[in-house]
């Protein structure tokens, strides 16, 4: 192959920009921490200011490795989904799979006041919410398919998506209409999308879930390969579609699922980084497609995340506004270009 | 005497619904054999394209088996009938950057490990179909980048490369011009002979199919027969073929000709 060292290349920058990104982040904030401290703390070493190592330790850390978690795990399940639906514009936001995580999350903090008490307070664990959310992109997820297989058409696939979103949203309205002003509160700085705040145990069941998602999601890269022929074709080579199509949704919606009940709803890194990665590597090959989405979306989270914490002010921006400042264009941008490989 | 590849013992097929069962076409007893180009010939809406689906395991059949190697097809894994029986099909090709020496090489995933790595041998053997087909110089262009043409042969390619007894093509000729058309049937005539494959296509090139091919299966509400096309000429079989009073088979011209 001409490209492997044009790809070595690729991969060895990513996997360099990615490391520096990190550092990076961690370093800018409210308080910005010199590089030589950051590296020092995280390699064990000596800190000069005991303030710097706490805030390393509880804040930053936590945060970046949520940011790269994040931008893995919904990067790939965009993938995942733009190939399973022959569709370039598929991703986990516009299929309706993060309302779907809504709807399962908003039933849990906004329905939880409905259940006797020792059942809310199981419900509302890490755990629950986790679980409601999985289910919600889930069952979205398994209705587009659905509708999807009737239609064939890739525009309605997409309009479904968006249906299903404002249906979801329709409903999470409607609940928020019967809930406490306390439980409201709760539910809408979740819904702005926050990649802060989350405690180590709470990283610890992210990384399970988004591990076990990307794992699934190996396991699919032969599979993804044949489907890039179509469907009969795929099957003409001895593929299990029922399987992999299974595989498939269940490693999506436990990727999109997780991520979203964790960190909120964050738009447009499932769309948008799978195609820079085709971009960047001109492939569609998914052994390749598969590391390069995972890096790029990593950094790319890293980054948008360092955009969003303002270096040197001491406000933060939500997470959900500078992914879609970022990642709109990129769309709109690809759709102008709309060469063959987008139809 | 060469070896049946496929054959089908009183095959009925059709579609099961709700409403009750449609038969298209019944007690078909065709046999394809080793190194043989058949066409299968028959108007639009005929069962041509459920006769296919039926072969290649796709629909079930109504009633009757078909034989693979002496094995029912219904019998087999999905992965060793792809090891036994490739398609080349009308579906238009999803967008992907896919290149054409990676498009011939997904015919190798009947044998490759898990995620999907060549082999030297598979390497060797996707070298090999790409020679048969003449896509040498077009291997590193990306597949949208070709004409339909070319695109056709990269398509046989890969279904050489998936190495089976016999591959299956359903209306491979259209949208070809005249020039294509004939390349395409002497390269399918070229793999028959040169690799002892055999290789079943439909196609409504009938002129061109009675010069080419070794057999013909022809499809009619009728009855269909299978037969070498002369024997199918002098029978008068093609007079049969299309229920329309200005539509005649010259038998002697060995085209169609109208009134």
């Amino acid at each position: 192959m001409p490209n492997t060292k044009r790809n070595t290349f690729l991969f060895a920058s990513l996997f360099i920009g990615l490391l520096l990104l990190f550092f990076i982040n961690i370093s800018l904030g409210s308080v910005t921490i010199p590089f030589k401290q950051v590296f020092n703390s995280l390699t064990g070493g000596e800190v000069s200011k005991q303030a710097w190592e706490y805030i390393i330790i509880n804040y930053r850390l936590p945060k970046a490795l949520t940011a790269i978690l994040t931008g893995m795990g919904l990067a790939t399940s965009g993938l995942l989904m733009q190939t399973l639906f022959r569709n370039p514009l598929a991703g986990p936001d516009v299929l309706g799979l993060s309302s779907g995580a809504s709807l399962g999350v908003a039933f849990v903090i906004l329905g939880a006041g409905f259940l006797p008490a020792f059942l809310s307070d199981v419900v509302l664990s890490s755990y629950g919410i986790v679980l409601a959310s999985t289910l919600g992109s889930f069952v979205v997820l398994l209705l587009v398919l659905l509708v999807s297989q009737r239609l064939r058409d890739t525009i309605a696939i997409l309009i479904v998506g968006l249906m299903f979103g404002s249906f979801t949203s329709a409903f999470v309205g409607i609940l928020t209409y019967f809930s406490t002003a306390e439980q409201l509160q709760k539910f809408t700085f979740w819904s702005l999308g926050s990649l802060g705040n989350l405690s180590w145990p709470s990283i610890g069941i992210l990384s399970v879930c988004v591990g076990l998602g990307l794992l699934m999601s190996v396991f699919s890269i032969k599979p993804l390969n044949a489907l890039l022929l179509g469907e009969n074709y795929a099957r003409s080579m001895g593929m299990n579609f029922q399987k992999t199509r299974l595989v498939i949704i269940l490693a999506t919606s436990i990727l999109a699922g997780s991520i979203t009940a964790f960190v909120g709803p964050i738009a447009f890194i499932g769309i948008a980084v799978p195609h820079i990665a085709k971009l960047l590597f001109q492939t569609s090959n998914h052994v390749i497609l598969y590391w390069s989405t995972l890096l790029l979306g990593a950094a790319i989270m890293l980054f948008c995340d360092v955009i969003s914490q303002m270096p040197g002010g001491d406000v933060t921006l939500p997470i959900n506004a500078i992914t879609s400042i970022i990642g709109a264009p990129v769309v709109i941008w690809l759709l102008v270009r709309k060469r063959k490989m987008m139809n | 005497m060469t070896k049946t590849v496929l054959h089908t013992d009183n095959l009925s097929i059709g579609y099961t619904s709700k409403a009750g069962k449609t038969v298209i076409a019944k007690n078909l007893n065709l046999t394809l054999a080793e190194g043989k180009l058949i066409a299968l010939i028959g108007a639009n809406g005929i069962g041509k394209s459920t006769l296919l689906r039926t072969i290649t395991g796709i629909q079930k059949p109504l009633e009757g088996n078909v034989f693979l190697n002496d094995k029912k097809t219904t019998g087999y894994e999905p992965l060793e009938l792809a090891q036994n029986l490739s398609v080349v099909l009308t579906d238009k090709l999803p967008p992907s950057n896919l290149t054409v020496f990676e498009l011939v090489a997904l015919g190798r995933q009947p044998y490759t490990n898990w995620i999907g790595t060549l082999s030297e041998n598979d390497i060797e053997k996707i070298r090999e179909a790409i020679n048969l087909t003449h896509i040498n110089h077009l291997s590193d262009k990306k597949h949208y980048e070709i004409s339909d043409g070319q695109l056709q042969n990269v398509l046989v390619a890969r279904a050489l490369a998936q190495d089976t007894p016999l591959i299956i093509l359903d209306e491979p000729t259209t949208h070809l011009d005249l020039v294509h058309k004939v390349a395409l049937f002497k390269l399918l005539k070229k793999l028959t002979h040169e690799t002892g494959k055999c290789i079943l296509f439909s196609t409504h090139d009938v002129d061109l199919a009675i010069q080419l091919s070794d057999e013909m299966i022809v499809m009619t509400s009728e009855k269909t027969v299978q037969n070498d096309p002369c024997t199918l000429i002098s029978e008068g079989t093609f007079n049969t073929l299309f229920e329309d009073e200005h539509i005649f088979f010259d038998a002697e011209k060995g085209k169609f000709i109208i009134r």
